[in-house]
């Protein structure tokens, strides 16, 4: 289930004051039917475990994968997801907009 | 994002206090902005108007381009009277994410076993109004149909600059109800915030479907903030009952 942001942003808290590396999804632009308003959350650990949502369900493997190496690197990181198109081997929205996530490690 | 930026966001929404996280997307900086400073902040005007709306977005600002991820109390429902069609009001209220609350003074309406999982609290709107925090995060709902609870509990809502202000009552009680807000002093502009007949025209007739039709004129209003002043928005027709 979808959380609310304040769980999110609180697991964030906790997970990070436990001793847990940790990267925050946030959605910064959406363009045409998206699923997630602008300014929601999703929170990773370094072991690729999460909560929240930025897309309902389509994209968050993918921001998973990414904020692992937001994690790593230390460097903020704009993704961008649109329609699943031609290239087929590469995550989309199947409800047809674009969103945009800033991955960010809590640090 | 700084872990005590966010463990003090953290502790403003736990103490129901909107605040604004400002993150520039290039560099990764981040600042937070509390309410209570957003008036003496070098982008007041952007923030008052982001605080104002709820709404997250990319912002061009002096201080370069800028995500702003807006924080605010959760909403809440705040409704006079334990009524029929509170029964099914407050449910919708609460899946829709509003904290709900029902007033009412007549304890037997205000029976808890009506409203299961609702804080209800059995007493005048002037003791139980003024601790409920009433702010522009906030619906109020009138349903009594009594002015001994409805009227004062509408001036505390206009007072506290509500987002949504709705009245139960025909074309013609609601006339009388205006005479009598004027009486008390209330301006034309105040008066015409209210919502009355309450509700979005859907044709609605049992209670269960009028609060149906409150619930949409309320999340219409949410969702329109910022699009259009109360006291400018085109006249609708609305429930009468």
């Amino acid at each position: 289930m979808l959380s609310t942001n304040d769980d999110i942003l609180k697991a964030a808290e906790d997970w990070r004051k436990g001793g847990r590396d940790v990267a925050l999804a946030t959605v910064v632009e959406t363009w045409g039917s998206a699923p997630r308003p602008v300014g929601s959350n999703l929170v990773i650990d370094g072991e690729g475990n999460f909560l929240g949502s930025v897309s309902g369900g389509c994209v968050e493997g993918a921001v998973v994968t990414e904020a692992l190496d937001v994690i790593e690197s230390g460097q903020p990181k704009m993704l961008e997801f649109g329609v699943a198109d031609e290239t087929a081997w590469k995550v989309g929205l199947s409800c047809g907009g674009t969103i945009r996530v800033y991955v960010e490690k809590v640090e | 994002m700084k872990l005590d930026l966010l463990t003090t966001l953290n502790a403003e929404r736990a103490a129901r206090r909107a605040a604004i996280v400002m993150t520039d997307v290039a560099s990764g900086n981040g600042r937070l902005v509390k309410a209570a400073e957003v008036a003496k902040d070098p982008l007041q005007s952007i923030l008052a108007e982001r605080l104002r709306t709820g709404k997250s977005g990319m912002v061009d600002s002096p201080e370069g381009r800028v995500f702003l991820t807006v924080y605010v109390p959760a909403p809440q429902l705040v409704i006079t009277g334990a009524v029929h069609i509170s029964q099914t009001l407050a449910p919708i209220g609460k899946l829709l994410g509003y904290d709900v609350t029902i007033v009412d003074p007549r304890t037997a309406f205000a029976s808890i076993e009506r409203f299961p999982d609702v804080k209800v609290i059995a007493e005048w709107p002037d003791k139980a109004l003024p601790p409920l925090g009433i702010d522009h995060y906030t619906a109020f709902v009138a349903l009594t149909h009594d002015p001994k609870i409805d009227d004062p509990a509408l001036i505390h809502a206009l007072s506290r600059d509500c987002f949504y202000i709705g009245a139960l009552g025909s074309k013609k009680t609601h006339g009388r109800r205006v005479a009598r807000l004027k009486e008390q002093g209330l301006s034309d502009a105040d008066i015409a915030r209210i919502h009355a007949p309450i509700g979005l025209e859907i044709g609605a007739i049992s209670p269960a479907e009028i609060a149906v039709a409150i619930t949409a004129e309320i999340t219409a209003r949410r969702r329109e903030e910022g699009e259009a002043e109360p006291a400018a928005a085109p006249a609708r027709a609305r429930v009468a009952s």
